[in-house]
């Protein structure tokens, strides 16, 4: 048996090893001898062999034959072997192993021993590894050596008992005697854990909150000793003293003043003065100032106090120090929703920490600069994040994308202007984008008559440059094919036409076709597209006909099907071609809960083959309006079907493949949709008068948080202007009413209003709301109210 | 706190304190995953990152990286305050620390950081009171020296304690 050397000499031979079997060839020996040794009898260097055992652990080699070892060394009376024993506990043992559980009692022991480094020593394991039946068995003693007479003890007792009130919630009650005393201690270390106590107390239990309360004066003047005391040599930490007990203090503050405006006004003064008076030129000032801001924030403060913390917050924005930059940002994300117009203040700098070198930075920017998007700022907020998402780290391009088009969505200024940016997202970030951005996008462009023109262009110019962007390429395919013919007539008002010919058009569509970039979706699309044409065009319908019976022979099930549908209108059907392959009408955006039965299997089929999955990361909850527009677009187009299907008389088979190829056709639309869709939301009717139509949805977002939509329509023949709506709740319901997204509405139904209510409903009373509508028609101004006692879905 | 850990640029563990019990499967697991993480940020970067659900505070002092895992409502400012006063306990302990003085005396790291932090917490805010704490703890066990090794190696660099990063 080699004899064992000292814990270093073994370091020292571990690391010249210079190979990985080499070093293991070390180690092998090293434990066997340790394994021999702690088979024989007491000796002197037990301690060393532990060590050395447990370096070998850390170097991720197994060690479990060391653990009785580490149990026989903490019953030793010695105390180096039993700091090393305890040492080895904490790093061998977990509450998961048996062998835990055989120490407790040497912790027992301990915790009353004469030596204060001996029970620190037994404090020290417990609140590190303690299981629950240890905390449970052990709580009383804790609770005895809070009351003891040394701080060295009381110090560590009370942070013991933050562990066992973290592992047993209920033995919380029994320190909440001991800790109320501990406040009126003088030793930091005791006072700094006497408060993380009283915090973890009242985290997990609102009554002792309550009974908490009454420490606030007592806080507040600890807090005043230390901000306006002098120096402090011993606690002070470039200037602040004692930095870690003052942010501890401002936590359990927080979590006092919540809610409660006597408790919050109590600390006020404080808190201006903890604000004003701490040095924020280190890191350590800005931490006070940092706490200090998150409690101002989240208690009941007067105004003047939180423009205090949202000016601090501000100026972090402005510090060099990255850092402070990222928790500035993180704290404004928290409030933007409640303080907006004090974070837009901020809006320039935020939007330039778009541009900073560090990815968490950016992510926090982002969240922050999609948050502020107002209807005032979009144009210019639209720039920066374009610029933004062609140079963003691609994990954060989808958040971008989705986040671009909700804003576009809610704020866009013209048709115009949004189809151009959703265009440009494509072009820039094509392959990041969710799956109903297709349909989207294509609804909206069939919305917007007068830009079918600029649209074909735009996409036909989009087409020929790139045709990697798979959403990008479907919505051009798409529109070539409805509005072909808009392109072949070479003028258009928007932008600058070319000339093109018939020839060059069916040239893209075969180049998508056939490039080995187009997933099937794609292709699907750029073949009914090529079958569209063959009604639009005038010349080439022959070289259609051939492109769609070459397909016939597909490989690919759903294009040989589609091929030798459209194959079949073209031979036996030609008379029921124009009809069949007419244009589109434009599609109603319906209010929520249609569904679609037969049609609605067959997305299924459809997103298989559909989209590359893209990278995961957090998105936004789709918003359940999107879900309405795909199925619309089943609805909307059956129209056209009907028609056609009974001009050709009795059903027969072949007569139903046709409306099922156009069916094909709108499903195609669906493209990517998602095998699971969102339950739709119920919706109600809440007010139905002189043609105005409201409509009510809404949507649980959490335990009290509740979304409601409010969609108006207009039935009659004249336009609707000037309209708004005002809403009432009950008193303990929080509202906040987000902007609506228009406040004109169209005769004849030509565009609907949605206005989203955020609800929050903390006592969970009865929920009712009255609306009160209000509009300009045909030059006189009427108003109306509602009441709604019942929302759908809760 | 959760977890502390301390790795070299090679991505060697130095030591590890875990405040949350997990086996020792899942232990290695998160520390190969967090150490990755880390050390494939650039220099410039924020000190802070989320990672899982956890939110991640490092800090570099010369070839060691100081890694705390912390939880939601935590400071984060103050947890670089934790890892600094941490690095300055052992820079007075060992006269002008570096990570070979952490390698060879690892226990010694380890007593330490049992004497500032218990259960994840900071116990003692004096430096003082924590040195003078270790010293006598240490008088009660003759026979654990400090063997301060400085000899001809390249990777001694003092932590650098005074830098203000």
């Amino acid at each position: 048996m080699s004899p064992s050397v000292p814990l270093q000499e073994m370091i020292r031979a571990i690391r010249s090893a210079r190979t990985q079997c080499e070093e293991r060839g070390v180690i092998q020996r090293e434990c066997a001898a340790i394994r021999a040794q702690f088979r024989q009898t007491d000796n002197g260097g037990r301690s060393h062999n532990l060590a050395k055992l447990l370096y070998v652990h850390m170097l991720g080699y197994p060690a479990h034959f060391g653990q009785m070892e580490c149990v026989r060394m903490i019953a030793s009376p010695r105390y180096s072997e039993k700091r090393v024993g305890y040492l080895g506990a904490m790093m061998l043992l977990d509450e998961k192993q048996d062998a835990s559980l055989l120490i407790t009692n040497s912790i027992k022991n301990d915790l009353s021993h004469s030596n204060q480094y001996v029970q620190s020593l037994a404090l020290c394991t417990l609140a590190c590894m303690g299981s629950a039946e240890m905390c449970r068995d052990l709580a009383p003693e804790i609770d005895r050596l809070l009351r003891s007479s040394n701080s060295y003890i009381k110090k560590k007792a009370a942070l013991c008992a933050v562990h066992i009130v973290r592992k047993v919630h209920d033995l919380g009650e029994l320190f909440v005697p001991s800790a109320r005393s501990l406040l009126s201690e003088k030793n930091h270390g005791v006072l700094h854990g006497a408060v993380v106590l009283i915090t973890e107390l009242c985290e997990r239990s609102p009554e002792t909150l309550e009974r908490f309360r009454k420490t606030v004066p007592d806080l507040v003047q600890i807090m005043k000793g230390l901000v306006i005391s002098g120096y402090s040599p011993d606690h002070d930490v470039a200037g602040v003293s004692d930095p870690f007990l003052q942010v501890r203090i401002l936590r359990l503050l927080r979590i006092l003043g919540r809610n409660n405006e006597a408790a919050s006004d109590a600390m006020n003064d404080l808190l201006a003065q903890v604000a004003t008076n701490t040095d924020s030129t280190k890191t350590v000032g800005n931490a006070v100032l940092y706490e200090t801001v998150l409690t101002v924030l989240d208690i009941k403060s007067e105004s003047g106090l939180r423009v205090l913390a949202v000016n601090i917050l501000g100026r972090f924005l402005l510090n060099n120090d990255r850092n402070i930059r990222y928790i500035a940002m993180t704290s404004l994300q928290k409030i933007v929703s409640t303080d907006h117009n004090a974070v837009q203040r901020h809006r320039g700098t935020i939007v330039d920490c778009l541009k900073d070198q560090d990815a968490s930075v950016k992510r926090r920017a982002l969240e922050l600069s999609l948050a502020l998007v107002s209807a005032s700022n979009i144009r210019s907020m639209m720039k920066e994040l374009l610029i933004f998402l062609s140079s963003c780290p691609p994990e954060l391009r989808a958040q971008a994308a989705s986040g671009i088009f909700n804003a576009a969505e809610r704020y866009a200024p013209s048709k115009r202007w949004h189809i151009d940016t959703i265009l440009h997202v494509l072009t820039t970030a094509g392959g990041d984008v969710r799956d109903e951005t297709v349909p989207n996008l294509i609804q909206l462009i069939t919305n917007t008559s007068e830009l079918h023109c600029y649209t074909v262009h735009k996409l036909y110019r989009a087409l020929l440059t790139d045709i990697s962007q798979q959403p990008l390429v479907q919505v051009a395919c798409w529109c070539i094919g409805e509005y072909g013919d808009l392109l072949l007539k070479g003028e258009c008002q928007e932008t600058e036409a070319v000339q093109v010919t018939e020839d060059d058009v069916l040239d893209a569509l075969e180049i998508v076709l056939q490039s080995h970039m187009s997933t099937p979706t794609t292709r699907g699309f750029a073949l009914t597209a090529t079958m569209k044409l063959s009604t639009r065009i005038t010349d080439n319908v022959d070289r259609i006909r051939s492109i769609v019976s070459i397909y016939g022979s597909c490989i690919d099930v759903e294009l040989q099907q589609r091929a030798v549908e459209y194959n079949a209108l073209f031979k036996k059907y030609d008379h029921m071609r124009a009809a069949v392959l007419e244009r589109m009408p434009v599609i109603q955006k319906n209010s929520l809960g249609q569904t679609n039965g037969e049609l609605s299997e067959e997305p299924m089929k459809e997103s298989q083959p559909g989209k590359v999955k893209q990278e995961e990361t957090a998105l936004p909850p789709q918003p359940a309006g999107q879900v309405v527009d795909l199925l619309d677009l089943l609805g909307g187009s059956q129209e056209p079907l009907q028609p056609g299907s009974s001009v050709g008389g009795s059903a027969s088979t072949q007569l139903t493949a046709a409306p099922t190829s156009a069916g094909g056709d709108l499903l195609d639309l669906l493209g990517g949709f998602e095998p699971t869709p969102l339950a739709p939301a119920p919706t109600v009717t809440v007010y139905e008068k002189n043609g105005v139509t409201l409509t009510l949805s809404c949507e649980q977002q959490s335990e009290s948080g509740l979304t409601v939509t409010l969609t108006a329509s207009n039935s009659t023949d004249s336009d609707i202007s000037g309209f708004t709506l005002q809403a009432a709740v009950p008193k303990s319901v929080q509202l906040q009413m987000r902007a609506p997204s228009r406040d004109s509405l169209p005769a004849h139904g030509g565009a609907k209003l949605t206005q989203l209510v955020v609800l929050n409903n903390p006592n969970k009373v009865n929920l009712k709301m009255r609306i009160r509508v209000s509009y300009t028609c045909q030059g006189s101004v009427v108003q109306d109210m509602v009441q709604v006692d019942s929302f759908p879905g809760l | 706190m959760q977890f502390m850990l301390l790795f070299s640029r090679q991505g060697k563990l130095r030591l590890q304190k875990w405040y949350v019990p997990l086996s020792d499967k899942e232990k290695k697991k998160i520390t190969r995953e967090l150490v990755q993480t880390v050390l494939a940020r650039k220099p410039k970067m924020c000190s802070f990152l989320e990672w899982r659900d956890l939110k991640i505070v490092y800090k570099r002092y010369a070839s060691l990286y100081f890694c705390c895992a912390i939880e939601d409502q935590d400071n984060e400012l103050i947890t670089l305050e934790i890892i600094h006063r941490y690095v300055e306990l052992l820079d007075k302990y060992f006269g002008s620390v570096c990570e070979l003085d952490i390698i060879f005396n690892f226990e010694k790291a380890y007593f330490i950081l049992d004497e500032f932090l218990l259960g994840g917490e900071a116990q003692e805010t004096s430096k003082k009171n924590v040195l003078k704490a270790i010293e006598q703890a240490d008088l009660l066990s003759p026979e654990i020296q400090v063997k301060l090794i400085k000899g001809k190696h390249d990777d001694i660099c003092p932590l650098n304690v005074n830098f203000v990063a």
